[in-house]
């Protein structure tokens, strides 16, 4: 399959007057895990808010299987089968681990299986053990967890993942690869944000490199590491 | 005399370490960076010092006089002129008006019913305008600007109180590229010219390497290097934190192998 | 005092909690998932208890039993829900987006609209309900006579919390009504279509105002009134329970009912200013109620609604305004007694009107309780000439000066809240005010108010009695109008613009602010001394909510972005409620609808929409938005 899953181009978009990207394109086929790097405030966030419709932008051209989603608004999106991970979190406190993935549950398109709570709880044994508990009483790894998770509930075809490794500790980042690792086993593509080379390395076929609200670098994996020139540049200091 | 020196800063929220141990100071003249992944501790170090913060322990000294703990008025009383990340302008008012604002506070005519607030201060404000090179806009409304000029009308206001040190928060996010060297340029060539101490946040790597005189980098709310941009480039400890932790990728890479 | 009738008490403090439980439930799962204070949500309960006591008659007459008694509740409740889903697909869909002020205004509308309705279809005249069977008996408990409804009534309090709690925990919509309450933006990222979500929150929210009243009917006769003695009441609650929070309304219900059932007895006249100061001394300690979540309001416009720009008056502007004042000047020597008469109106309530614009405009402090001030002026000045035997002079002097100490005492709580936690406040202190007039007949004379408030003698003719209007509107308009001009004026401005940056610049931004409140009530205190005067008499009506409403409607029709606008819409608004009033039985229908027409079409009022006109050519700025 070579057909483009999710496609972007020329997307741009602001914060009131504040620009914040400058022509973004990128494409990602299904099944595939595609990094977006780069270190903080290069857009990398505001690129996916505004793939979701959470952020006022402006594209060439920005469609999600097939259909243009430049104009929908983030539920019609989201049922379109792309699921968004933010990097705050943003899980319901006040809900238990399971009323946080039921607020996820949708039903599975196109006759695939659905994901069950089961499933999900086989990848993330410590969902499991406190199911009946309020996201607020839960550590940070655990959090990150539950918000992938009730994203995976909704079924989507496509994630876009943001910052997963984020302030967690290493044990838990190696779980949040493994989880990656999976998603990409059942054939959801993945949007990875990330500023950790290693971990998007260890997860990802290929990678963009943003700095300043523009992309700077496309390749795949193996030639972002080999490159020693846009790594110096745009991922260390 | 050292014009910021900050020992010993701790906070906490909750359970969570925002600072820890946190000391550096900063000459007269001089651009310190703080740089550092998100959630190091970067806002949190800022706030202190301008006064939205008050420490657990520690102290800010100004100028060899303490005022960790005061409110951000009294901060600014005592000669921070500060910044925002999302600029903070009067959005009502024109460009000038913005200026006077500020002005007219400086010279304690806040509570004023008397002259109009237009007619106070203009030529003082004209002049401040000239230096960050927006005199000509001087009366378009401060919201038709576009960003990069709105975030150097925000540098006029912060001088308009003749601050001894400018804290600037993230001063070039949200701008375009070639907008962000003008504004760092610009900010450098007063730092120096006016003797005044610049303590700024900064993503953009272009704009700390070109413009500071020192780097911090706060990870987790500690101090893991403090110096030259040379000596920071070079740091091991720093080009890790930044590419992500050596020892997760090598288990990473193990595990990868296996599936 | 003895064990049984403090238990007794206590009871009947639980059945009217349990009864504003109900209702203060519906609020605030509405404001929770929707973010809009529902200020219809009184009507919708007033139509629960009309509806009921419609019902449940022709129900009785089928079976005299309590199942249809009941039935007959219900019903009228489900009628009142499917009215609330209507309310939300026709008028608040359209208004999620707009400020705070305009969705309460819009919503006040729709209260306008029922209390005509309700007159229409069901008479001005209190109707007595029927009696629920089987529930009509006292039950002795310690010897002291209970009614058994009153009983009845508490527990329909807990099997509406214990339903309610199922619904929340056990249901689909339910664990999406509280993940939307908390983060709407993300439960929609997950695909959940919010439109259904918000039109089934309102449904719930109807029904439950809808049984709240349907209950009523056997305790109270149902009136025209109901709608909002009741909505001050919810405000409270909600308020103090934290908005959004159901847990937060139950314990607020409860701690209110007993503070009412036991208040009576130590202080009979003053329960209401017990519950009002509860509510003020929460708000301060706990700004966002005691369950309330300080509202993330994150990627809202920041623009703010009021003025944008200062313009020096051109030659236009300057030969408009002499024009102006030179009609006002002949109005006494042409005009006939009834234009004269309209003149004095009009020049108060552009006075009133200009006083809150420059809180709302210039200093972005939306008061939704401005005709306090205004009452007390008129009060203070009325009670100063009949009771305390001063002259028209002094007591027009000091009318201004009583209705500013209450705004500097009101102001000081006030100024340290912001939104809708800012209008409810504003609205209990002018219900507290408006409670003490009402009740404390032997000094205030209730709801008659006073009469004889005469001018001196030398100003009693009206040709005189305008000039003495003109002179003192037209000074204290220009004053506050320098104010604005001056630094003190640019300095609110900006607090309102950008407290932060306010604050970086040495602003102490919540006593300008609280200055700005008292010299706002001082102004408004004015003018209602000066109204007193002129219509002779002082009566509650002039600090209840319909006039503090009528001042906004004032700002929003001139347009709240201009500096002449709100007396371009009291002189608007004044003529046309004198021309239309006396022509249409429904008066309050056409006022709420036009409300409604201009929140939705005219955002910006009759000035704003000419400048709007000539701003077309020119590239609109967009609107500056903060990122979440």
């Amino acid at each position: 399959m070579t057909e483009a899953l999710l496609s972007i181009r020329n997307l741009s978009a602001a914060y009131g007057m504040a620009e914040v990207l400058f022509g973004v394109s990128l494409d990602a086929r299904r099944g595939e895990v595609v990094a977006l790097m780069g270190r903080n405030g290069a857009g990398k966030t505001t690129t996916l808010k505004a793939i979701i419709g959470m952020v006022e932008a402006s594209a060439e051209a920005l469609s999600f299987a097939g259909e243009d989603i430049r104009r929908l608004p983030s539920y019609r999106i989201a049922r379109l089968g792309l699921g968004y991970v933010p990097e705050e979190r943003r899980i319901f406190t006040d809900l238990t681990v399971q009323e946080n993935l039921e607020v996820g549950r949708r039903p599975a398109r196109d006759g695939r299986k659905a994901w069950t709570l089961e499933k999900l709880y086989a990848i993330f044994p410590n969902l499991a053990e406190m199911e009946g508990r309020r996201a607020s009483a839960m550590s940070g790894g655990e959090q990150q967890m539950l918000t992938i998770a009730r994203t995976l509930m909704g079924n989507p075809d496509m994630v876009l993942l943001d910052e997963p490794s984020e302030g967690l500790a290493p044990v838990i980042v190696e779980q949040m690869a493994e989880a990656v690792i999976a998603m990409k086993a059942t054939g959801i593509a993945v949007l990875l944000c990330e500023q950790n080379l290693h971990f998007a390395a260890a997860v990802s076929d290929r990678a963009y490199v943003i700095e300043k609200g523009a992309i700077r670098f496309s390749g795949t994996m193996a030639e972002l590491e080999a490159n020693d020139e846009v790594r110096e540049a745009y991922l260390t200091v | 005399m050292t014009l910021l020196k900050v020992t010993g800063l701790n906070k906490r929220f909750g359970g969570v370490v925002a600072a820890k141990d946190v000391a550096f100071a900063l000459e007269a003249g001089d651009m310190l960076a703080i740089i550092g992944p998100n959630g190091a501790g970067k806002s949190t170090t800022f706030n202190m010092v301008g006064g939205q913060l008050r420490p657990d322990s520690g102290q800010v000294l100004l100028a060899g006089q303490p005022i960790s703990g005061l409110a951000p008025r009294e901060v600014w009383r005592r000669g921070i002129g500060r910044t925002f990340q999302i600029a903070q302008t009067f959005v009502s008012m024109s460009v000038a008006e913005n200026v006077q604002m500020a002005l007219i506070s400086w010279h304690d005519q806040i509570m004023s019913v008397g002259a109009r607030a237009e007619t106070r201060y203009r030529p003082e404000a004209l002049d401040l305008l000239d230096l960050v090179g927006m005199r000509a806009d001087a009366d378009r409304p401060v919201r038709e600007l576009a960003y990069g000029d709105v975030k150097r009308v925000e540098l006029a206001i912060a001088l308009a109180s003749a601050p001894k040190l400018l804290l600037m928060d993230e001063p070039t996010a949200g701008m375009a590229p070639k907008e962000r060297a003008q504004l760092m340029d610009i900010t450098a060539t007063i730092a120096r010219q006016r003797k005044i101490g610049v303590l700024f946040t900064e993503h953009d790597m272009d704009a700390v390497f070109a413009h500071a005189d020192r780097i911090l980098v706060l990870v987790r709310g500690e101090i893991i290097a403090d110096g030259k941009p040379d000596e920071v480039r070079s740091n091991a400890r720093v080009k890790q934190v930044y590419l992500g932790d050596m020892g997760v990728a090598a288990a990473m890479r193990a595990r990868r192998g296996r599936v | 005092m003895d064990l049984s009738f403090i238990i007794i008490q206590s009871l009947s403090g639980l059945a009217s909690a349990s009864s504003l439980f109900i209702i203060a439930s519906g609020l605030t799962i509405v404001f929770g998932v929707t973010r809009i204070v529902n200020f219809a949500h009184g009507s919708l309960y007033m139509l629960g208890a009309y509806l009921a006591v419609t019902i449940v008659p022709l129900l009785l007459d089928v079976d005299r039993s309590l199942p249809m008694f009941l039935l007959g509740v219900l019903i009228s409740a489900l009628i009142v829900g499917v009215f609330g889903a209507l309310m939300e697909i026709i008028l608040l869909r359209r208004i999620y987006h707009v400020p705070e002020l305009f969705q309460l205004l819009a919503t006040f509308g729709v209260v306008l609209i029922v209390q005509d309705l309700v007159i229409k279809i069901w008479g001005a005249v209190e109707i007595p309900g029927p009696r629920a069977p089987s529930l009509r008996h006292g039950v002795f408990i310690m010897d002291q006579r209970f009614p058994a409804y009153e009983l009845f009534l508490i527990a329909a309090g807990i099997v509406v919390l214990a339903v309610l709690w199922l619904l929340m925990q056990k249901t689909r919509f339910g664990v999406l009504i509280r993940a939307a309450t908390q983060d709407r933006e993300m439960v929609a990222a997950l695909g959940v279509n919010q439109a259904w979500l918000f039109t089934g929150t309102l449904f719930l929210g109807a029904f439950l105002a809808g049984l709240g009243g349907a209950l009523q009917i056997p305790r109270v006769a149902i009136n025209t009134q109901m709608d909002i003695s009741i909505i001050t009441e919810v405000f409270v609650v909600t308020v103090i329970g934290g908005m959004g929070s159901v847990p937060g309304a139950f314990i607020a219900a409860l701690i209110i009912g007993q503070l009412q059932a036991f208040g009576i007895l130590i202080f009979p006249k003053i329960t209401l200013v017990l519950v009002f100061l509860l509510m003020a001394v929460v708000l301060v300690v706990k700004p966002w109620g005691l369950f309330g979540k300080s509202d993330a309001a994150a990627g809202r416009a920041i623009l703010p609604e009021g003025i944008l720009s200062l313009k020096r008056f051109g030659t236009v502007d300057n030969i408009v305004a002499g024009l102006a004042i030179a009609v006002l000047l002949a109005l006494p020597v042409f005009g006939d007694n009834y234009m004269v008469k309209v003149g004095i109106e009009v020049l108060v309530l552009a006075l009133a009107a200009f006083s809150l614009h420059f809180l709302i405009g210039v200093g972005g402090i939306v008061s939704f309780g401005h005709a306090a001030y205004f009452g007390l002026g008129a009060y203070a000045a009325g009670l100063l000439v009949t009771k305390g035997g001063l002259s028209m002079e002094p007591s027009i002097l000091l009318a201004p000066i009583i209705a500013g100490a209450f705004a500097a005492l009101f102001g000081y709580f006030v100024v340290r809240l912001s939104g809708i936690y800012l209008a409810m406040l504003t609205l209990a202190f002018a219900q507290i005010v408006y409670a003490v007039c009402f009740q404390w007949v032997e000094f205030t004379g209730g709801d008659n108010g006073v009469v004889g408030v005469w001018p001196s003698s030398w100003a009693s003719s009206r040709q005189v009695y305008f000039c003495v209007v003109l002179a003192f509107t037209l000074s204290a308009i220009i004053a506050l109008r320098h104010a604005i001009y001056a630094p003190f004026g640019y300095a609110l401005r900006a607090a309102r613009d950008s407290a932060t940056r306010a604050d970086a610049i040495g602003i102490d931004v919540r006593r300008i602010r609280w200055f700005a409140f008292t010299l706002s009530g001082a102004a408004a205190g004015l003018a209602g001394g000066l109204y007193s005067f002129s219509k002779g008499s002082i009566d509650p009506t002039m600090i209840s909510i319909p006039m503090s409403v009528d001042f906004l409607v004032m700002v929003l029709l001139g347009g709240i972005q201009t500096v002449i606008g709100p007396l371009v819409g009291a002189a608007a608004f004044h003529s046309i409620k004198d021309f239309f009033m006396p022509l249409t039985d429904f008066w309050r229908m056409f006022l709420g609808a036009s409300i409604i027409l201009m929140v939705l079409v005219f955002p910006r009022g009759i000035s704003g929409a000419a400048a709007s006109l000539t701003d077309r050519f020119k590239p609109a700025p967009k609107p500056a938005v903060a990122p979440s």
